[in-house]
C-alpha cells in the first residue's frame, strides 16, 4: 500500500506566500534540545510550597469526618485544608444549567467519584506532602452508588444532588420541520441505540498549577497550563471571590499535549490558588499520572437512540435524537457544552430537513466531564454513521450509496441546516469521489472479496463527516429555553485576538491569546504574517503565552475547537494589513507615490512600476518610533495594532432554537478496510484513507500531522482505550498499562488525501482541522469491524474479547465434573468456595472462631485485634501479597450464629491503598473425628488498588482469603498432617 | 506518587546483602533491575523499611553453562541474556520468548531473577522457566537450596522464598528440543492475556500457559491428535480457572488456550 | 557495605552528558527528580511515574533506563546522557534531531526527550534497522500528538545518513 505520504505534503512548487508551505518548525529546536519550557520546567519563586491531594477511594459516601491531627504535625508539612477551609475561601463555581446545585472543586461533606480531592496537604515538598496525605483519616460512610447513565434516570436510582430533582440535569426537546409527518409518510423507520464509552485523549504532561496570593491587594497570580477557553477565567476570578482584574492568569511558554483536556485543570486553580491564600506562600501542584486518569477529565459517555425515516430509495427524510449525555459527578463548566457543540449540525453532511432531538443530561458517581478533541462529535457521529450503515443492510443497498445519495449538494452553499448551522462550504460529492479513486477503495473491495472467500474476516468500513470548528460561544445557551435566555441575555461570537507590533528598529513580533500545546502556532503566525509584511518567517518573533494582566484576550481566547487556523491566523492578518495599510501611506508620502502603488516584498517597500524607487521595511517601520512627526496626519502610528474579531455568522439561539453552533464546517470522508485474525481476534488495519477538506491549508505538514494524531487518538478511541469503573463506581484504569493508548506497534500510517474549498467567513479561507478524525474514525474503523463478522450492534472498545463474544459459537463444554464459578456479569465482586478437612471436632473450632487471640493468629498480618462485644471485633493488619503490602483497619463481625455448625462472617478493611469488605459463611460438619469446613464467600475491593492493580486483583484477593482459611485450618488442626492437608487445600484453592 | 522513605542499602557482596536480609526480613526488598518494584514504590504499594541494592555484587553478574543447565546470576539484565551469543543455540526457547517481556528500555534494567522473583502470573519468564522444568536458586544466611519452578510458584505474586532468602540464580535447562512460544497481548510488549510456550519432552510435549491462572502452569501432553488433543486442550483450558478482567473474558482466554494450544503443539511435533 | 538513611541526604556523583556533577539525595528520590530539580536538566520530561509512557528515558552507562524507575543514589558512580547531550553544539542539531525536524516529528515535544534517546542508542548499534526494528524499539514510548508516522519516517532516514556518513562526530560523541 501507499506509504501514507499525503498529496499535500509532496513538494510542491515554491509559491509566493509563504503561507501553504510546510516550513521547518520555529519551535522545534528548543524542544529537541531539552529546552522547552513546561510549566514544571519552569523555576518558582523563593519558598515556594508543593502540593499532593488526598482523594476519595470511594465513588459515593459521606464523609462522617476527617482527622489530620497526624498529618499537620509530619515533617515539613505547612498546612492540610480540608473541603470546609477552602469553602471559607471561596465560592461555588457556577453551574451551566439553572439548578439550585452547587459545583465545588474539593468535597466537604460528600465525595460523589473515585478521585474527587477531600484534603489538600501543602509541605516543603511533594514527597513529605505525600507522606503526610497518607496519614490523613477519613471517616467515610458509604451510599449506593450510580454509574450507568440510563440506570441513574431510573425513579429508584441512588441521588447525586439534593439540588436537582432527580439525577437528570436538564432535559430539553427540540423539534425542526415536520418530523413527525416524516416519519409518518416514510417507507421505512430504522433506529440504532449506541453506547459510546468514557475516554479522554491525555495528554503526556499533566495538570500543573502554581499559586501565589498577595494579601494586601487581595489579588492573585496563577500560572497553570490551563488551554482556555478563557471564558472561564470569569468562573475562577468568581470563585476566587476577586474581580477578574485581580486574578492574573498566566500560562508557560510550552504545553505538553492538551486536546481539550488542560481546560479541565481550572478546578485545581481554585484548589490551589485558595492553598496559596490559606498558607500565605506561593504553592505548586503538579498532577501525577494516576490523579490524571482517574480524576482530571474525561469526554462524556453517551446512550443514543438514533431513528430515521427512510424513503424507499434510502433517502433519509427525518432524524430523531434521543441523547443521555452523562457528565459524571458534577456539571462543571462548560458542560452540558459536549451535548450542545454539534447541535446546529446534528444532521451530519446530509441534507435531512425534519429532525427532533430529546437531550437529557445526567449526573453519575463518575469523574465530571469536560473537553477532549472532537468534543461531542465522537458521540454524535457513532450513531448517524452506524445508522447510515444500518440503513443500508437494511434496505439492501451499498452503504456508500446511502452517504452519496444524502449528501448536501454542492451547489446549495452556504447550506442552512435543519438546526441551524450554516455549512460555509464544500463539495462533499467530489471530495468522496477523490476518495474512492486516489485511496483505491476498488483494490480493497477486491481484497474484501479475496480475503472472504479463503475464509478470513475482513471489512470495510465509510464515515463522512462534517467537521465544525470555532464554536459560537452561544452555543451552549442552547440547553436553556428560549425564556430563559430573553432573561440571562444573548450569548455568542468567537472573540479572536492578536496583535502586531513594530519595535524601533523596524523589526515585528506578533502576539495572539491561542495557549497552543504544540499545534505550531508560532510558525504558521510568522508564515502568515510575512507574507504580508514582505519579509521572511524569521523576521518575525511570535509570542502565544497568555497573561491576563497585560495581554488582549476575551472569553473565546485559547486553544479549543480547532479555532486558531480559520479564526487566530486569520486575525493575525488583520492586524498586519491594518499595520500594512498604514506603513504604505508613509510609504507613498515618503517615496512621493500613490498608497495603492505600494508593494510589500523582499524585506523592501517598494513602488509596484518603479520597483527601484524602494525603502527597507525596517527603516519605514521605525518611523513611528523615532519621528512621529513626519508621518502623514491621517496615517496614524505604526507602533502596535490589536485586532479583535468575531465572525457575524455566529449569532444567538434563535426563538425556534436553531444555532450556527461554529463558524466553519470541513468535510471528512474516511474508508478502511479491516481483517480480524480468526484466532486472536485482534484487529488489523490494512489501509486507512481519510480525505479531507478543510479549506484553505495554511502548512501542510501541521494538517497532516493534526490528521495523524487525530487519527491516533480515534485509533485509540475503537480498539484500546476507555475510562472503566465498576457497578460500584470504582475506577479501574488507573495506570497506563490498564488504560492502553496506542503505540508504533499499533498505529498505522493513514493515507492521507485533501482538496480545498475555502471559507468564505475566514480571513484566510481556511477551516479547523484538527479534531476530525476524532470523530470520523472510530465509527469508521467501527463500521468495517462490524462489516468483518457481520455484527449488527457493537460497543467500544472493540477489544477482542468483545468480538470473540460476537463471532464465536458455543464453547465446548468443560470437561465431566469440572464446574465453572460465574462471576457477576461485568462485576468487580469476588466470589469463590471451598472445604477443608480440619483435624478437630465442631465445638473447638467453633470455641476458636470466637476467640480474638485465634481470629489473631489466624488473619493474615494481624497486629492486635480488640474485642467490641462478642460478635465484633476489631483488628489492625497488614495485608498484601509480595511486594505490595499495606496497613489495614478491619472489622469483623460474627452473625447468623448457629453453633457449632455455621456462622457469617463478615469483615472489612480499609486504608491507604484502598478498602475491601466480603461475606463468608463457614459451616462446619463433623466428619469421623475431623471436621470439614466449606467456606462461600463474596467479596468487593475497591480504592486505590483496584484502580491501578486491577488485573492483579482478583488474584490477590484469593491469596489473602486463602492465607486466612489455611491459618484457620492449621491452627485447628494443631499443624498435624500437614503435608496432606496443604496439597489438599492447594489443589482446593486452585479451584480443583 | 512519590515513594515513601525506606533505607538504602548498596550490597558490595552476597554476604553482607544476606546480613541484612536475615536482620530486617519481610520490612527489606531486594531491587535489582528495579522495573517491577519501582512503580510499586512509586505509586506507594509497597512501602519497605529498606531496599537492598544487589545489583554490584559481582558474582551476580554471570552466565554459567555447565552440565546441561544454564544458570543465570540475579545481576543478569534481559537485555544482556538477550545478547547472549549462546541463547538460540541453548535457550532456543527464552530467544523467543524474551523479546516479548516488556519493551527494548525495560529489557535494558529488567533482570532476568528479578522477573521472576516478581511471580506475576502474565510475565513471560517465569513461564519459560516452568516450561523448561528449570529451578530457582535461593539463599539466605543459613542455608542454601533450589526450588524446581513447579514449586517456586505459588499464587498470584506468590512464592515459596522465604523473608530471609533472596534469589542468587536461576538455571534453565539447556538443549535443543524443539520449541515454540506465542503471545496474545493487548498491545504489543503488554502483559500477556495468554501466553504459550511448547518444548518437545520424551513423550511428546510440555505446554505451559502464562495469563490465565494466579501463576504459570504446565502440563506435559502426549502425542495426541484430532479430536484426543482437542479434549486434552480443552480439559487444560478449563482447568486454568479463567476468569474475567479488564482485558479479556474468561471464555477468550479459554479459546486461546485452546487455539494457541494446539497451533504450538501441531508445530513442535511437526 | 553503604546503608543510606532514609531521612538523611547523601551526596551523589555521577557524569551528566560527560561533566561530573554532584548533589544531594535521599535515599528514595527519583533519579528523574534529581536530574531535574537538582540538577536543572529538565529536558528529561516526567509523564507517568510508572515505566510506560517512556518520556523520561535516559541512558546509564549507555544502556536505555526510565528515570522514573531508578533512585537518584543508583545512579552514583554512573555516566549518564540526556537529550541535552544530543546536540553536537549549541547551535546544531544532530543528524537525528535534524530529521526529527524536518519531518515534522514532534508537536507539543514533551514525549520527544525520550523518543531521541531511544533512537540515539539504537542507531549507534544498528547500522540498518527496518521499520519493524523501529516501530518494535519506539513501541515502548507514547506519543499523542503525532501518530508515530513522521517519527518512524525521521528515524529511517536519520539510520540512512548515518550509515551513508559512518565518520559522523555523532558517532564518537
Amino acid at each position: 500500500m501507499s506509504d501514507g505520504m499525503s498529496q499535500a505534503t509532496a513538494d510542491a512548487e515554491p509559491t509566493q506566500t509563504w503561507v501553504g508551505r510546510s516550513i521547518p518548525r520555529v519551535e522545534d529546536a528548543a524542544l529537541l534540545t531539552g529546552r522547552g519550557r513546561f510549566i514544571d520546567d519552569l523555576g518558582v519563586r523563593a519558598g515556594t510550597l508543593h502540593a499532593a491531594l488526598l482523594r476519595s477511594p470511594h465513588a459515593h459516601a459521606d464523609i462522617a469526618g476527617i482527622n489530620s491531627e497526624a498529618a499537620k504535625r509530619g515533617p515539613g508539612v505547612a498546612a492540610v485544608l480540608t473541603g470546609t477551609d477552602i469553602k471559607a475561601l471561596t465560592s461555588s463555581l457556577v453551574v451551566g444549567v439553572k439548578a439550585p446545585v452547587e459545583c465545588w472543586p474539593i468535597a466537604s461533606d460528600r465525595v460523589r467519584y473515585v478521585g474527587e480531592p477531600v484534603a489538600i496537604v501543602v509541605a516543603s515538598d511533594r514527597y513529605r506532602a505525600e507522606d503526610a496525605a497518607d496519614l490523613i483519616e477519613v471517616d467515610y460512610r458509604p451510599r449506593p452508588a450510580v454509574v450507568d447513565p440510563l440506570a441513574a434516570i431510573a425513579p429508584d436510582a441512588p441521588l447525586l444532588h439534593d439540588g436537582f430533582p432527580s439525577n437528570v440535569a436538564s432535559d430539553r426537546r427540540f423539534r425542526y420541520g415536520d418530523p413527525e409527518a416524516a416519519f409518518a409518510a416514510a417507507a421505512h423507520r430504522i433506529s440504532i441505540d449506541i453506547r459510546y464509552p468514557r475516554n479522554s485523549c491525555t495528554p503526556i504532561e499533566t495538570y500543573g498549577v502554581v499559586a501565589d496570593y498577595d494579601a494586601a491587594e487581595d489579588a492573585y497570580d496563577v500560572l497553570a497550563n490551563f488551554q482556555g477557553p478563557f471564558s472561564i477565567h470569569a468562573v475562577l476570578s468568581r470563585a476566587l471571590r476577586v474581580p477578574g482584574n485581580r486574578l492574573r492568569l498566566r500560562t508557560p511558554p510550552d504545553s505538553g499535549g492538551s486536546f481539550g483536556v488542560k481546560q479541565g485543570v481550572f478546578p485545581y486553580i481554585v484548589l490551589i490558588a485558595a492553598a496559596a491564600r490559606a498558607v500565605g506562600r506561593s504553592v505548586k501542584w503538579i498532577e501525577d499520572r494516576l490523579e490524571h486518569l482517574t480524576a482530571s477529565v474525561s469526554a462524556t459517555n453517551r446512550a443514543t437512540t438514533l431513528r430515521a425515516a427512510v424513503a424507499a430509495d434510502g433517502r433519509i427524510l427525518a432524524l430523531d435524537w434521543d441523547q443521555v449525555e452523562d457528565c459524571g459527578a458534577h456539571l462543571r463548566a462548560p458542560e452540558p457544552a459536549t451535548l450542545y457543540r454539534m447541535h446546529g449540525n446534528l444532521t451530519g453532511a446530509y441534507d435531512i430537513r425534519h429532525v427532533a432531538v430529546r437531550n437529557r443530561v445526567v449526573v453519575t458517581n463518575k469523574t465530571p466531564s469536560g473537553l477532549n478533541r472532537g468534543f461531542g462529535g465522537p458521540q454524535v457521529y457513532f450513531a448517524l454513521e452506524r445508522l447510515v450503515q444500518r440503513i443500508a443492510l437494511t434496505l439492501g443497498l451499498d452503504p456508500l450509496d446511502v452517504i452519496a445519495g444524502n449528501l448536501v449538494p454542492a451547489d446549495a452553499f452556504p447550506y442552512r441546516t435543519a438546526t441551524g448551522a450554516l455549512l460555509d462550504s464544500g463539495n462533499y460529492q467530489e471530495a468522496l469521489a477523490r476518495g474512492i479513486r486516489d485511496g483505491g477503495l476498488a483494490e480493497l473491495k477486491a481484497r474484501r472479496a479475496a480475503a472472504r472467500a479463503a475464509g478470513r474476516l475482513y471489512g470495510i468500513g465509510y464515515a463522512a463527516v462534517v467537521e465544525p470548528s470555532v464554536s459560537n460561544m452561544g452555543y451552549i445557551t442552547t440547553v436553556l429555553t428560549p425564556a430563559e435566555r430573553r432573561k440571562a441575555g444573548p450569548k455568542n461570537g468567537a472573540q479572536a485576538t492578536a496583535t502586531v507590533s513594530i519595535d524601533p528598529v523596524g523589526s515585528v513580533a506578533v502576539h495572539v491569546a491561542s495557549a497552543p500545546q504544540g499545534q505550531g502556532h508560532r510558525t504558521v503566525l510568522s508564515q502568515v504574517v510575512a507574507d504580508v509584511f514582505g519579509l521572511t518567517p524569521a523576521d518575525i518573533r511570535v509570542n502565544t503565552e497568555i497573561d491576563t494582566a497585560k495581554d488582549a484576550w476575551s472569553i473565546a481566547s485559547g486553544n479549543y475547537a480547532s479555532r486558531f487556523a480559520a479564526a487566530v491566523a486569520g486575525t493575525a492578518k488583520l492586524a498586519a494589513e491594518r499595520l500594512a495599510a498604514r506603513l504604505a501611506r508613509i510609504a507613498a508620502s515618503q517615496l512621493n507615490i500613490a498608497a495603492d502603488d505600494i508593494a510589500f516584498a523582499g524585506g523592501m517597500v517598494r513602488s509596484r512600476r518603479n520597483p527601484d524607487n524602494a525603502l527597507p521595511f525596517s527603516r519605514l517601520a521605525a518611523v513611528s518610533h523615532w519621528a512621529p512627526a513626519t508621518l502623514p496626519s491621517d496615517a496614524g502610528t505604526t507602533i502596535r495594532e490589536t485586532v479583535f474579531w468575531t465572525p457575524p455568522e455566529l449569532t444567538a439561539p434563535d426563538e425556534q432554537d436553531r444555532i450556527n453552533s461554529s463558524l466553519c464546517y470541513g468535510f471528512i470522508f474516511d474508508f478502511c478496510g479491516i481483517e480480524i485474525d480468526r484466532t486472536t481476534l485482534q484487529p488489523r488495519i490494512d489501509r486507512y484513507v481519510t480525505m479531507h477538506d478543510c479549506g484553505t491549508i495554511l502548512h501542510p505538514g501541521m494538517v497532516d500531522g493534526q490528521i495523524r494524531g487525530g487519527f491516533a487518538q480515534g485509533l485509540g478511541a475503537a480498539l484500546y482505550e476507555e475510562y472503566a469503573y465498576g457497578p460500584d463506581g470504582s475506577y479501574l484504569t488507573g495506570t497506563f498499562a490498564d488504560y492502553l493508548l496506542p503505540t508504533t506497534a499499533e498505529v498505522p500510517a493513514p493515507v492521507i488525501l485533501h482538496m480545498q474549498t475555502p471559507s468564505p467567513f475566514t480571513p484566510l479561507g481556511a477551516k479547523g482541522v484538527g479534531e476530525g478524525n476524532c470523530m470520523s474514525t472510530p465509527v469508521c474503523i467501527g463500521n468495517a469491524v462490524a462489516d468483518a463478522i457481520g455484527a449488527s450492534d457493537i460497543e467500544l472498545p472493540l477489544s477482542p474479547a468483545r468480538l470473540a463474544a460476537l463471532v464465536r459459537g458455543p464453547e465446548p463444554a468443560p470437561p465431566a465434573g469440572l464446574t465453572i464459578e460465574a462471576m457477576a456479569a461485568g462485576g468487580r465482586e469476588l466470589r469463590g468456595e471451598g472445604s477443608a478437612i480440619v483435624n478437630a471436632v465442631p465445638v473447638q473450632i467453633w470455641a476458636m472462631l470466637l476467640n480474638p487471640e485465634t481470629l489473631k493468629a489466624v488473619i493474615p498480618g494481624c497486629h492486635s485485634v480488640q474485642k467490641i462485644s462478642d460478635t465484633h471485633f476489631r483488628a489492625d493488619v497488614t495485608l498484601g501479597i509480595g511486594p505490595v503490602k499495606g496497613r489495614y483497619r478491619a472489622e469483623v463481625t460474627l452473625s447468623d450464629l448457629d453453633p457449632p455448625r455455621a456462622v457469617t462472617l463478615g469483615g472489612s478493611a480499609d486504608g491507604a491503598l484502598g478498602f475491601g469488605q466480603g461475606e463468608g459463611r463457614i459451616t462446619l460438619t463433623p466428619e469421623r473425628d475431623a471436621t470439614r469446613l466449606h467456606y462461600a464467600y463474596t467479596a468487593a475491593i475497591g480504592g486505590k488498588v483496584a484502580s491501578i492493580g486491577g488485573r492483579l486483583l482478583d488474584g490477590a484477593a484469593r491469596v489473602i482469603i486463602r492465607q486466612f482459611f489455611t491459618a484457620l485450618a492449621r491452627e485447628a488442626g494443631g499443624g498435624t498432617r500437614r503435608g496432606g492437608l496443604w496439597a489438599k487445600l492447594r489443589a482446593l484453592f486452585r479451584r480443583r | 506518587m512519590k515513594p515513601a522513605p525506606f533505607d538504602y542499602v548498596r550490597a558490595e557482596s552476597l554476604d553482607e546483602a544476606l546480613d541484612v536480609l536475615a536482620r530486617e526480613g519481610g520490612d527489606a526488598r531486594i531491587i535489582a533491575g528495579g522495573q517491577s518494584l519501582m512503580p510499586m514504590l512509586n505509586m506507594r504499594l509497597a512501602k519497605p523499611k529498606v531496599l537492598i541494592d544487589i545489583m554490584r555484587i559481582g558474582e551476580f553478574a554471570r552466565i554459567d553453562d555447565a552440565n546441561d543447565r544454564v544458570t543465570i546470576g540475579a545481576g543478569i539484565r534481559q537485555a544482556t541474556l538477550l545478547a547472549w551469543p549462546d541463547l538460540k543455540r541453548r535457550l532456543a526457547l527464552v530467544a523467543l520468548g524474551l523479546p516479548w517481556t516488556g519493551h527494548a528500555q525495560t529489557r535494558s534494567r529488567g533482570t532476568v531473577c528479578g522477573s521472576i522473583a516478581h511471580a506475576d502470573p502474565s510475565a513471560e519468564l517465569p513461564l519459560m522457566l516452568l516450561a523448561l522444568s528449570g529451578a530457582v536458586h535461593l539463599r539466605s544466611r543459613k542455608h542454601r537450596r533450589r526450588v524446581p519452578a513447579q514449586d517456586f510458584f505459588t499464587g498470584m505474586m506468590a512464592t515459596t522464598r522465604a523473608d530471609d532468602e533472596l534469589i542468587e540464580a536461576v538455571s534453565f535447562q539447556a538443549g535443543t528440543e524443539r520449541c515454540a512460544f506465542r503471545e496474545v497481548a493487548r498491545r504489543h510488549g503488554d502483559f500477556a492475556i495468554v501466553a504459550c510456550a511448547a518444548v518437545a519432552s520424551g513423550h511428546g510435549v510440555r505446554l505451559a500457559v502464562g495469563g490465565v491462572a494466579d501463576m504459570p502452569a504446565a502440563r506435559d501432553f502426549p502425542r495426541l491428535a484430532g479430536a484426543a488433543l482437542d479434549d486434552a486442550l480443552n480439559g487444560f483450558a478449563y482447568d486454568l480457572g479463567a476468569r474475567d478482567d479488564l482485558h479479556a473474558s474468561a471464555r477468550h482466554r479459554r479459546d486461546l488456550v485452546r487455539a494457541l494450544g494446539r497451533e504450538l503443539i501441531t508445530e513442535v511435533l511437526s | 557495605m553503604t546503608r543510606l538513611a532514609a531521612e538523611r541526604r547523601h551526596v551523589v556523583r555521577f557524569t551528566l552528558n560527560g561533566t561530573p556533577l554532584e548533589g544531594e539525595a535521599e535515599p528514595r528520590l527519583l533519579l528523574s527528580d534529581f536530574l531535574r530539580h537538582q540538577l536543572g536538566a529538565t529536558g528529561t520530561h516526567v509523564g507517568c511515574e510508572h515505566g510506560v509512557c517512556g518520556a523520561c528515558t535516559i541512558t546509564i552507562d549507555g544502556a536505555l533506563a526510565r528515570a522514573c524507575l531508578m533512585l537518584a543514589v543508583q545512579a552514583d558512580g554512573c555516566a549518564l546522557r540526556t537529550v541535552e547531550g544530543l546536540a553536537p553544539s549549541p547551535a546544531r542539531l544532530s543528524v537525528l534531531q535534524e530529521a526529527l525536524r524536518r519531518h515534522h516529528a514532534l508537536q507539543c515535544g514533551f514525549c520527544t526527550a525520550g523518543i531521541l534517546m531511544s533512537l540515539d542508542t539504537y542507531l549507534r548499534r544498528h547500522r540498518n534497522p527496518s521499520e519493524s526494528d523501529i516501530r518494535d524499539l519506539l513501541s515502548g514510548h507514547l506519543c499523542r500528538c503525532t501518530g508515530y508516522t513522521t517519527i518512524v519516517r525521521a528515524a529511517l532516514e536519520a539510520a540512512a545518513e548515518l550509515a551513508n556518513d559512518l565518520t559522523s562526530e555523532d558517532r564518537n560523541a
